[in-house]
């Protein structure tokens, strides 16, 4: 089936922004979005494609080519490419749920109506898929929470969570790769380092990659 | 070898930054006024994207112990180098011992001070700029401190004698806001039609503040509320800097240099590149206005930046040509 047409407009002199989404978030469409986000970095002019959710940022060089073709050889992209073009790979997080860096896991527990350990047994049991990396330095956009798990995010972010956190954004999960303000609830802790700056490459995840989280730990 | 005398911590070692990384969560950085650091290396003989210093807490003093060459570019300020008061956009010898002085802008905002050579420092993700929030290149990934020392690396340069100077058009008869607003042409953004007719009106019909909350990762502005037609609720996407959104409130953010990669805002327009350093000089309680433009408009306008810069490359090379190391 193809796709339905996206939406795409404007971000500047520099950049447009292909929408894709057709209300809530779709796995399919995601799928799509990464397709078209390796072959636009082979059109001529194109700098940097960036995969939002259900969503696309295409960055080019308006003196190399315009807005205008841009905007028609992502739209032939879109209803053309195959979607099915990125192997992602699969990673084991060790969550240390609870406790002083899980401060959100009982009122998690209680928001979704279910004993903690049965709450935490849901989290892990899931696979999870990085939708898109963003916002900070290798931030993972996880899709396939459970959907009894979702939690609106707080009315107020925090200034700081820790780097480390596990946490959920409303139908969302992900996990901090450095201390930074979020308004993600925090119900478990990782050891595992997602961005290390100096190293050759410097973010862990990639869109596409899949995620299970162990129990490593759980305090109440 | 440099050491930092005076400075606060939102003064940094930037260069042109590290486009090419958004898709991992790396903001693009780099300098806010990206062409007064360019030319300030430029006049050095430096690449372009060598790292110098962004001065935007003053007074900002440094000290070197060996001779070298320095340029200053940005806003206008009082600068002198040994005691000897220096014009802005100047070029200038700096001998051993001798102190740079970089007092608060008469007009602008931030400064620049390029070295010949540049700053050695590791390139880390493609660039020496520094990334405060990822806690990434520059000095440790921080803001500069009274104590620190850079090192330069060894570069010949050979100025005439008392140094010389650069006069860029489009900043002359540059306001900082204060006395009149600044002007900022914009390209309508994704939700621009999902605004009411009365807040597309404001947008462009109306002035805006630079609130206290200004800082490079983003500046929040004060004036009129705008408002959608309906709520929306968007997922989160890619931003560019220059993005400006409308949260909630109703007051715009205007994303810049160190934002986040992506946002979930709604976005009523996005300011042009060529006029982002327009935004880096304007201080906080600067008055701006919006002017919507053509993509043609907007890509001439970048045009005439790197012409500009070419323009200045080929003059500088015809005066050095004409000079003889001493």
């Amino acid at each position: 089936m193809a796709a339905k047409a996206p939406r795409i407009s404007l971000a500047g002199s520099c950049a447009l922004l292909l929408d894709g989404a057709q209300g809530t978030f779709s796995d399919a469409t995601q799928e799509l979005v990464w397709a078209v986000a390796n072959a636009a970095l082979t059109l001529e002019g194109v700098r940097e494609a960036v995969p939002g959710m259900n969503n696309l940022l295409v960055l080019f060089d308006p003196l190399a080519t315009d807005a205008h073709r841009i905007s028609e050889q992502l739209k032939s992209l879109w209803a053309g490419v195959d979607a099915h073009t990125v192997a992602g790979t699969h990673h084991t997080i060790p969550v240390s749920y609870g406790g002083a860096r899980g401060e959100d896991l009982a009122g998690w527990a209680a928001h979704c109506g279910m004993s903690v350990d049965e709450t935490v047994r849901r989290h892990a049991a899931a696979t999870y898929t990085v939708a898109a990396i963003g916002a900070m330095p290798g931030f993972p956009y996880l899709s396939g929470l459970d959907p009894r798990l979702a939690w609106a995010r707080r009315g107020t972010p925090r200034l700081k969570v820790a780097e480390g956190a596990v946490i959920i954004g409303g139908a969302q999960a992900g996990i901090m790769p450095m201390t930074a303000p979020s308004g993600w609830h925090i119900i478990g802790h990782t050891d595992v380092k997602l961005f290390k700056a100096e190293a050759e490459l410097p973010v862990l995840l990639g869109p596409g990659d899949k995620i299970r989280f162990t129990i490593a730990g759980m305090e109440a | 070898m440099i050491e930092i005398l005076t400075t606060g911590l939102p003064n940094t070692v930037q260069d042109l930054g590290r486009p090419g990384h958004l898709a991992l969560g790396v903001s693009h950085g780099g300098a806010m006024d990206r062409q007064a650091l360019a030319i300030a290396n430029l006049m050095l003989g430096n690449d372009p994207r060598a790292a110098g210093i962004e001065v935007a807490l003053y007074p900002f003093r440094l000290r070197v112990d060996r001779d070298t060459a320095v340029a200053i570019t940005g806003a206008d300020c009082a600068v002198s180098v040994g005691g000897r008061p220096c014009p802005p956009w100047w070029a200038t010898t700096i001998y051993a011992g001798e102190t740079l002085l970089v007092e608060a802008p008469r007009v602008g905002a931030r400064s620049y001070i390029a070295f010949a050579g540049g700053l050695d420092l590791p390139v880390v993700i493609g660039s020496r700029a520094t990334d405060v929030k990822g806690g990434f290149g520059g000095l440790a990934g921080r803001g500069l401190s009274r104590g620190d020392r850079l090192a330069l690396n060894s570069a010949e340069c050979t100025l005439p004698a008392g140094g010389f100077g650069a006069a860029l058009e489009e900043r002359r008869g540059t306001t900082d806001g204060l006395a009149a607003a600044v002007d900022l042409r914009v390209l309508p953004a994704a939700e621009f039609d999902a605004f009411t007719s009365q807040a597309q009106a404001a947008f462009t019909g109306s002035e805006w503040s630079i609130t206290n909350d200004a800082n490079r990762m983003g500046y929040r502005l004060f004036g009129e509320t705008l408002s959608l037609v309906s709520p929306l609720e968007l997922l989160s996407h890619g931003i560019v800097p220059g993005t400006i959104q409308v949260p909630p409130s109703g007051q715009p953010i205007i994303q810049l240099a160190d934002a986040n990669t992506c946002g979930g805002y709604p976005k009523i327009a996005t300011v042009i590149e060529a006029d982002l350093w327009r935004l880096a000089q304007a201080p906080v309680g600067a008055r701006l206005r919006f002017l919507p433009v053509s993509t043609q408009t907007s890509t001439e306008a970048l045009r005439t930046i790197l012409k500009r810069r070419h323009d200045f490359v080929a003059a500088r090379n015809l005066m050095a040509g004409r000079l003889r190391p001493a």
